[in-house]
């Protein structure tokens, strides 16, 4: 997995509340059995004037010049300001692919949906949870300041405004190492397979029926 | 020892190994797979050469890209075909049990595992899906997850996850008549909001839910999701243990009389406490319809469409005006008189035999609205749908207007043929009404099965408490 330290970038808006995986990556690209590919497709039904099919030439649709990430100022954008529960809905980690691979590092919002966050994580993806009077100032700043940049630090736990402000933000440490180190999580996890042939054992002592077959 | 909520129980038992914040490796009992969040999980298996900890605890079948036509044809559509052939070769090679197709026991994961008894008290339940909270109505500590967590499930047999804090919905009194578990839980969603469950585990407890039949109980879990709860969660009883009795997954003999004295303790403490608690006083609680692209844009059916004008938060301001828009409804619109194109019955929400006899006891002997292009009733699998035509319920759609379809996830996230168009607007008994959700740039109004079908044959919402 991809790690992630600190990254310093353009801020792009998106200020909507609960705005669902749906959204971020519709269904019909779901069809896909492969794990990357989803890029030219994030928000597909707000970036794009026509309808989205799987296998299109996406350089060749027309654009909705009204969506924010269409705009030339957040071209290049690595930190998307979201609004409330960005990310709710369906499980699909295609969303936060697709977030990658269009080129998000770092997600800036009040709240996040709790499967989608995670999966974030599991990327190399940092969703920054920010007290909503913090995100609407951001917000407000991002619109009157072309150029609005942020530098969100995963070490020290900051994002940094151009004026300097630090604002902490809180990350369980667990997730936090995982994402520093990149590392890969299910061979962490078979690392204590010895634990859980242990808890099997006391396991089956308990609740025989769950181990028959 | 301390009071313990049932969340606690469910989740210490699951403990593998525990770190100072809270972080535990959780072990995991059983793990359903479908089509589209898979292919992925096991890419990675092969890639890195690692093999399944205990097949026998998965149980696989496709439901979300599947024709519900003429199945016999097979899946037109060589993406989607892809996809379920996948699934297959998939199970065939880490040794997975796949209801196929042609499988009578195929259908939608969250309402095949509850009908299998492949699902039970004390369980841990996870799925590449969402709505997996479904499963919660069991007593069972179930939660959907990522396609990463897919894998690591097929790995590891666990999850690292970070502790839910427990909350409590407590619902006591009678339902009015025409109320069902689907207006309840959209009543809620209404209240708290789509991200008011956010970090929560809920437990639906008082006589209302203890009331519930196992099938309006799984209505109520499933949504706990757009409540944004991960886990939904009712103590099990004898409504539970009778529901389980003789199903083919369940235990046997003794080894059931043992595992019904257990199920028995599943419930919280008397005196436990939670994080959060919310009183709904069921009498109160009307007929719901969404008028929005969030499942928290609701009011009663005798309502109207609210004015954005109102809303004083900014951020909720504009949503409620892109959602205006999406929907072509103007503020102060009687939900009443909002015209519909299509009716769907069906999803993981909505589609189980009870909600089949709910909807098939207001269509009887009516018919489908001149204005009304399409309506769709999908068994959420095939026993579900040979139940209903034992019972001829089929027929009672069918004479009516309706098209009676295989099982599937089908119009609840259209993947498959069926879908809105733009500009349709729907009447579904599913659980989300996000834009596109259906098809692009379809609108969509979630209801319960029983005001779908009043919808259906009005062409518009009725209040069915007073049909
Ligand atoms: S019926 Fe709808 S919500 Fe349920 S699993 Fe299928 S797609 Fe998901």
């Amino acid at each position: 997995m991809l790690a992630f330290t600190q990254v310093d970038s353009l801020v792009a808006p998106l200020d909507r509340p609960n705005i669902d995986t749906d959204a971020i990556i519709p269904k019909q690209f779901l069809k896909s059995i492969k794990r990357t590919g989803f890029g030219p497709n994030l928000f597909d039904e707000w970036r794009y004037l026509d309808a989205g099919l799987p296998g299109q030439d996406c350089a060749q649709r027309p654009r909705n010049l009204q969506f924010s990430l269409n705009q030339p100022r957040y071209g290049g954008a690595q930190i998307l300001l979201a609004a409330e529960n960005f990310g709710c809905g369906s499980s699909r980690e295609h969303a936060a692919w697709a977030l990658l691979e269009f080129g998000f590092r770092a997600l800036i919002a009040p709240s996040f949906g709790d499967i989608f966050y995670g999966n974030c994580f599991k990327n190399g993806l940092l969703p920054v949870v920010l007290n909503a009077g913090i995100v609407s100032r951001l917000f407000a700043a991002v619109a009157a300041t072309p150029g609005y940049r942020l530098r969100v630090d995963l070490t020290k736990q900051t994002v940094t405004t151009p004026s300097g402000e630090a604002i902490a933000f809180d990350v369980d440490p667990g997730n936090k190492s995982r994402l520093l180190d990149g590392i890969d999580e299910i061979g962490l996890t078979l690392a204590s397979a010895a634990q859980i042939r242990y808890y099997e054992a006391r396991r089956r002592e308990l609740e025989p029926w769950l181990f028959t077959s | 020892m301390n009071p313990r909520t049932l969340f606690d129980k469910l989740w210490e038992r699951h403990v593998i190994t525990e770190s100072a914040d809270g972080t535990a490796l959780l072990y995991i009992d059983r793990h359903f797979l479908h089509e589209v969040l898979s292919p992925q999980a096991f890419e990675g298996l092969r890639l890195t050469g690692r093999k399944v900890w205990r097949p026998e605890t998965s149980l696989a079948t496709a439901d979300h890209n599947v024709p519900t036509t003429a199945r016999k044809l097979g899946i037109a559509d060589p993406m989607a075909r892809a996809q379920v052939e996948q699934l297959a070769r998939n199970c065939v090679d880490f040794s997975i049990t796949e209801f196929g197709l042609d499988d009578q026991r195929q259908g939608i994961i969250h309402v095949i595992g509850p009908e299998q008894g492949a699902t039970l008290p004390g369980m841990s339940v996870v799925a590449g899906d969402s709505h997996t909270c479904t499963h919660g109505a069991f007593a069972a500590l179930a939660f959907g997850i990522g396609t990463s967590d897919v894998e690591h499930v097929l790995a590891t047999q666990s999850l690292s996850m970070k502790r839910m804090k427990p909350m409590q919905v407590r619902v006591d009194g009678q339902l009015a008549r025409g109320v069902t578990a689907k207006d309840l839980i959209l009543s809620l969603i209404g209240t708290i909001g789509t991200s008011g469950g956010i970090g929560y585990a809920i437990e639906f407890q008082g006589s209302t839910i203890q009331a519930l039949s196992m099938e309006g109980r799984m209505t109520l879990c499933n949504m706990a999701i757009e409540a944004g709860a991960r886990v939904g969660l009712i103590a099990a009883d004898e409504t539970t243990i009778d529901y389980l009795r003789g199903r083919p997954y369940v235990p046997r003999g003794a080894q059931w009389d043992r595992a019904v004295e257990y199920w028995r303790t599943l419930k919280s403490d008397d005196d436990a406490s939670f994080d959060r608690s919310i009183v709904i006083d069921a009498s109160h609680v009307q007929p719901m319809v969404t008028w929005g692209t969030s499942p928290e844009m609701v009011v009663p059916v005798d309502g109207c469409v609210p004015d954005p004008g109102q809303e004083p938060n900014e951020s909720k301001r504009n949503g409620m005006v892109q959602a205006l828009s999406y929907m072509d409804l103007r503020p102060g619109t009687l939900i009443a008189q909002i015209p519909l194109d299509k009716v769907f019955i069906g999803s993981c929400t909505n589609s189980r035999i009870g909600d089949l006899r709910a909807a098939a006891a207001i269509v009887r002997g009516g018919r489908v609205a001149a204005s009304i292009r399409q309506a769709l009733v999908v068994p959420g699998s095939g026993l579900v749908k040979a139940e209903a035509e034992a019972e001829g319920l089929d027929q009672v759609f069918v004479e009516a207007g309706f098209e009676w379809r295989e099982p599937g996830c089908s119009m609840c996230l259209g993947m498959n043929d069926d879908r809105l168009n733009a500009g349709e607007r729907c009447a579904s008994t599913s659980n989300r009404n996000f834009e596109g959700r259906q098809g692009a740039g379809g609108r969509t109004h979630l209801v319960s099965p029983a005001m779908a079908a009043a919808a259906a044959l009005a062409g518009r919402f009725v209040n069915i408490a007073h049909l």
